[in-house]
Parts: C-alpha cells; sequence; structure tokens
C-alpha cells in the first residue's frame, strides 16, 4: 500500500470517531439541560405516576451509558424525536427548513467567491501599493461587523429608505407555495415549474440577505487567495515564466492562479461553513424560515429534541464538508501525501 | 528619552537583551498606522469600560418613560432608548460587559489550550494522539451553533456565554502550540536541556511555553474581535447576557424594532461592537507583521 493511500485511509478512519465525538457531546448537552425533559412533555401538573410513567418510556431510569447506546442507536435509525414547538417530527422540519438555509448559503458563497477571489489577486498583483492597503482595509472591516448589525443597516437602507429591495422573508405572501416543492430550493424549484414570475420575486428576496451574510466570508476568501497567490508569485517558476518575457496577465492569472485553485478549495469548505453558522443570525434579521431560525427558536422555547438535531446536522454538514474538502485535495493534487 | 541602552548591539545582561528586543519590535510595531490606531481604540475602549462610572451621565439602569427614543441632545449625547434610558451611559457600561467577557474568556482558554498543545506535542505518541482527537471533534462543529447548544443546556446568561465560548475556542490555541511544540522538539537547544537532566516538566513550561507565547499573543489579539462579535450574537438572540443589562448585542435586539423610525438606537450599540471588534483585528493584524512574520505575507 503506497503512503498516499495509506494517508488517505487515515483520514477516512477518523470521520467515525468525529462522527461519534458529536454525537457524545450532543448527548451530554442533552443530559445537562436544568429543564426535566420529563416535565416539558407532561407539564407541571400532571400526577405523580403519569410523570413516573414517562421517565420510563422515555428510558431516563437507566444508566447514563446505557442511555447513550439507545440515543446512538435511534439516531443510526433517523429517529430524532418529535419537535415540542411545531409537534412534527425533528427530521421532518430539518427537512423543511434546510433546503432555505442552502439556498441562501449557496448563492453568498457564490458572492463571496466571485469577490472575494479577484480582490485577492489583486492585493496580490500590487503587494504593498494602495489596492492592497485598501483590500487589507475592506477585508479587516468585513470581518469585525457583526452580521446582524449589518442585516439591520441593510434593511434600513435597502428596504425602508430606498425601496430598492422586498421586505424580509423569503418570497411575497402572493407566491407563496405557488410552485410545487421539488428540492426545496425555491430559485430551482421555480425554474423547474418555469414560473418565471416566481422565480423573480424568489431572486429579488434572497439577494440582500445573501450580500449581507456574504460580507464576511468574502473578507476571508480574499485574505487568504491573497497568502496563496504571494506564496505562488514567490516561487521560481514564476521568475521564470516571466524570464521567459510573459505577459503580466498571463503570469498571474494563468500560471500562479492556476496554481492556487486546488488550495482554493479548502477555503470553498471553511467559508460554507462559515456561512452555515452566519446563517443563523441573518435569518433571525431576515426572517429567513430556513435550518437558523429553526435552531434559535427551538432554543428559545427549550425544545431539545429540536436544538440537538439541528446542531447534528450542522456539525454533520460540517465534517462532511471538511471531509470533501481533504479528499478532493488529495486527488487533485498529487503532491499532497 | 536615551535609548542606548536598549539598542546597544552588546547587551551586558539578559533583561536588556530582552527589553531591546522588545523595543525593537516596538520601533516596528510603531512605523504601522492602522496597527497603531488599533492599538489606541482598544486602549480606549478599556479606558472607558473602567471609567465608566465617572463618564456616565445617566444611571444605566434609570428609565424615564416620559423622554422614550430620543434623538442625541444636550442631556442625552446619543439619544435615549424605548424605556427612556440614556443610550451613551449604557454603551459606557456595556463596554464593561462586554470586554469583562472577553477578558475572563481568554483567560479562560488560551492558557489550556497552549498546555494541551505543548503536552500534547512533547509527549507525542498515544497520548498526543488521544488530545488531538478531542481537540478535532470540538473543531468539528461550527463555534457559534456549539455554544448555542451548550447555553441552551446552561441557561443563558454572562456565565454560560462566557463557558460556552470558553468551551469552542481553546481547540485552535491547542493546534497552534502543539504545531509550534513538534517544531522546537527536534531541536538542539532542546536535546542539550534535555541532558543536563530537565524534567519534561520543566523543559515544557519554562522552555517550549515562553517561546509558543509570541503567535500565542498573535492568535488570542485577533480572536477577540471574534469574541466579541460571538457574545454580542449570543445577546443578540437573547441567549447571552440577559436585558436589562446594558450588553451591546442584547441592547440592540430590544431596540431592533426601532430601526426604521429611531435608527440611532439599535446602531449605536451596534457601532461599538464594531469598533471594539475592528480595533482588536487592527491590532492584532499589527502584532501578526511584527511577531510572526512568516504567517501575515
Amino acid at each position: 500500500m503506497s503512503r498516499r493511500t495509506r494517508a488517505l485511509l487515515a483520514t477516512l478512519a477518523s470521520v467515525p470517531l468525529t462522527l461519534f465525538g458529536l454525537v457524545l457531546v450532543t448527548f451530554i448537552i442533552g443530559r445537562v439541560v436544568p429543564i426535566d425533559p420529563v416535565l416539558a412533555i407532561v407539564g407541571d401538573r400532571a400526577p405523580a405516576n403519569v410523570v413516573a410513567r414517562t421517565r420510563l418510556e422515555l428510558g431516563l431510569d437507566k444508566p447514563l451509558p446505557e442511555q447513550f447506546v439507545i440515543y446512538v442507536g435511534q439516531l443510526a435509525q433517523g429517529k430524532f424525536g418529535s419537535s415540542v414547538m411545531t409537534g412534527n417530527r425533528v427530521t421532518q422540519d430539518i427537512a423543511r427548513f434546510f433546503p432555505a438555509t442552502l439556498e441562501l448559503a449557496t448563492v453568498a458563497l457564490v458572492v463571496a467567491l466571485g469577490v472575494g477571489v479577484p480582490l485577492g489577486v489583486l492585493a496580490a498583483a500590487r503587494q504593498g501599493s494602495w489596492v492592497d492597503q485598501v483590500v487589507r482595509v475592506v477585508c479587516l472591516s468585513g470581518s469585525s461587523i457583526p452580521v446582524f448589525v449589518l442585516a439591520l443597516v441593510a434593511l434600513l437602507v435597502f428596504y425602508a429608505t430606498l425601496g430598492w429591495a422586498p421586505g424580509p422573508g423569503r418570497q411575497d405572501v402572493l407566491y407563496q407555495d405557488g410552485v410545487p416543492a421539488r428540492t426545496g430550493l425555491l430559485l430551482i424549484d421555480a425554474a423547474l415549474a418555469q414560473d418565471w414570475d416566481s422565480l423573480h420575486d424568489a431572486a429579488r428576496h434572497i439577494v440582500l440577505p445573501a450580500l449581507v451574510l456574504a460580507a464576511l466570508n468574502t473578507a476571508n476568501v480574499a485574505r487568504m487567495t491573497r497568502a496563496f497567490m504571494l506564496d505562488a508569485l514567490s516561487s521560481e517558476y514564476i521568475t521564470t515564466a516571466r524570464a521567459k518575457g510573459l505577459s503580466t496577465t498571463r503570469v498571474l492569472w494563468r500560471h500562479a492562479f492556476g496554481n492556487i485553485l486546488v488550495r482554493l478549495i479548502t477555503v470553498v469548505a471553511l467559508a460554507y461553513a462559515g456561512l452555515l453558522e452566519g446563517a443563523v443570525l441573518t435569518e433571525t434579521v431576515f426572517s429567513w424560515p430556513g435550518l437558523g431560525q429553526y435552531l434559535t427558536g427551538s432554543l428559545l422555547n427549550a425544545d431539545m429534541n429540536a436544538v440537538l438535531g439541528a446542531t447534528l446536522v450542522v456539525g454533520l454538514t460540517y465534517v462532511g464538508l471538511n471531509l470533501a474538502a481533504d479528499l478532493l485535495y488529495r486527488v487533485l493534487d498529487p503532491r499532497v501525501a | 528619552m536615551n535609548t542606548a541602552w536598549l539598542l546597544t548591539d552588546a547587551p551586558a545582561s539578559r533583561s536588556q537583551a530582552a527589553w531591546g528586543r522588545r523595543y525593537r519590535l516596538w520601533l516596528l510595531f510603531r512605523r504601522n498606522p492602522m496597527a497603531m490606531a488599533g492599538l489606541i481604540v482598544a486602549a480606549l475602549l478599556v479606558l472607558l469600560a473602567l471609567a465608566a462610572p465617572l463618564l456616565a451621565t445617566h444611571e444605566p439602569g434609570v428609565q424615564d418613560l416620559r423622554a422614550r427614543l430620543q434623538p442625541s441632545s444636550a442631556a442625552h449625547w446619543l439619544g435615549t432608548d424605548e424605556l427612556g434610558r440614556d443610550v451613551y451611559s449604557r454603551l459606557l457600561f456595556g463596554g464593561r460587559v462586554t470586554l469583562g467577557m472577553v477578558v475572563s474568556i481568554v483567560l479562560l482558554v488560551a492558557p489550556f489550550g497552549l498546555l494541551v498543545g505543548c503536552i500534547a506535542g512533547y509527549a507525542g505518541g498515544l497520548l498526543d494522539r488521544i488530545m488531538m482527537r478531542v481537540t478535532d471533534v470540538f473543531l468539528a462543529f461550527p463555534q457559534l451553533i456549539l455554544a448555542l447548544a451548550f447555553v441552551a443546556a446552561l441557561k443563558p446568561g454572562v456565565t454560560s456565554t462566557v463557558l460556552a465560548i470558553a468551551l469552542t475556542a481553546w481547540p485552535p490555541y491547542a493546534r497552534l502550540a502543539r504545531a509550534e511544540t513538534l517544531a522546537y522538539r527536534q531541536t538542539d537547544f532542546v536535546a542539550a536541556i534535555r541532558l543536563t537532566g530537565a524534567s519534561p516538566a520543566r523543559i515544557v513550561l519554562r522552555h517550549i511555553v515562553p517561546l509558543c507565547l509570541q503567535s500565542l499573543v498573535v492568535r488570542v489579539t485577533l480572536d477577540m474581535s471574534t469574541i466579541i462579535l460571538t457574545a454580542a450574537g449570543l445577546g443578540f438572540l437573547g441567549l447571552g447576557a440577559q436585558p436589562p443589562s446594558p450588553e451591546w448585542g442584547a441592547m440592540i435586539a430590544s431596540a431592533r424594532r426601532f430601526i426604521l423610525e429611531q435608527w440611532w438606537v439599535p446602531v449605536a450599540p451596534g457601532a461599538a461592537i464594531f469598533a471594539a471588534s475592528l480595533a482588536f483585528n487592527l491590532l492584532g493584524d499589527g502584532l501578526r507583521d511584527v511577531l510572526d512574520p512568516k504567517a501575515g505575507q
């Protein structure tokens, strides 16, 4: 077995361990809640025998390690329990809310890459110049703005004052449930149904939250692109390319940028993960019906099944993204052992 | 000021050499205007927070329902909020809450991460693998989400915010310290110290930890702005500091419904969060250029 295959297997072998850790952490969080899960279900006026019976049904009388095994078993069967708040199974809720977050994060990612990568390349090409300084200040400011403040100000300026953007939410009431939900991603569903009005409405609604959400990540993407580019530009093959008399643009984009593409994959995975996180706050301000809003809503109602389910799903997505980036990186760059 | 003693090429004592080095780094740092701006603003924020009771014009919690949502005036420099409380005074006291949380988190997290990383890196083998696996699990969660879940379990408040962010913030320090330790472990000077009979504890605490401090300081300063943002985010979601605490995030949450009419009420604390976060970002960025030039370029 080559060194490469072994490293690959080691990466894959670490995944179950990480997943185990994820589940263990959510289990521990679920057990240290100061609110008695039994009382949350039956209410605090239930007679003692009902409380005792529910406790038995929930398996809360068993020792903790046994409870953990049962918990893992249920998760493996996809049983996340029911949400007290919505009354649905948590998996159903997540299936309904997750696409909205995914859609928002994806559009934001496209924006972040579209703006951040050119900015980073530009800053690296003119290292130390005023362009570089401006990009640096923009990046630092971008990563210092609290996303919820930016969201509020964006609503104030573009919705309330200028009237350019539609209000909060994912679509106008007029278009609500207008297209059949095939993917849950409104933009794609509307396009599939060839309902162009609905598509236009959904697109109008996503612009502002996506831009707000992208702000912080644009800064990160630009900063890392700049670092990678500086690294590439200082290598000897670039000197060779320049010595051959190639144009600056060609050296910059084809020789230097072409070589950092693989490393940018990691950035994309990280950015996606950061977007999921930022979505929690952005969704709250924009009343975007996504996983973030579901999570905070259930947090405030102490709906622990929903909280843990949503946390687990976000955690899994995060692990999955990192793993995908890691594997892609290894496949695409033969130098990585 | 005579700086010859600091800048001499032939320091006569160890402390003279150490101070000379620090002074040279300071001279380097001083040349960066953005970093200096960050330092000044950060120092100013700390001073304002410390002197809040002296500088405040009103009690931060006193309500005056007849003077709700007023624009800025001579009596209320930044206007009043929805309960007629003075926004300027609340911002000052909110600075105490925010900086207090930041300092407690850093004091909990930095030494812990540093020790875990140095021990794992120096010990190697099974211990290293176990410790790094644990850090990986914590790194596998997005920080805000994990903090949210912890706060939900503990119950919202300043203490839970500090604990939750601390629980999620230490792994990067452990990683950083481990990477540095691995680099130092094989060096000749560590071998020499080992030959003199120094115990592993002494090698780690007296020789390796001090060497890791520089990059740790850079990382901590940059992280302070993340901590400020996360704490404010938790406050905004109603899971951090609870009203009537003048925490900036909580202030925005309770005033956000006035954004269209009396926009200054939520925007003022927003600007405070931005200023604090930006100050630490600029400072950390400048420190990195001086202390850790490899990482910055």
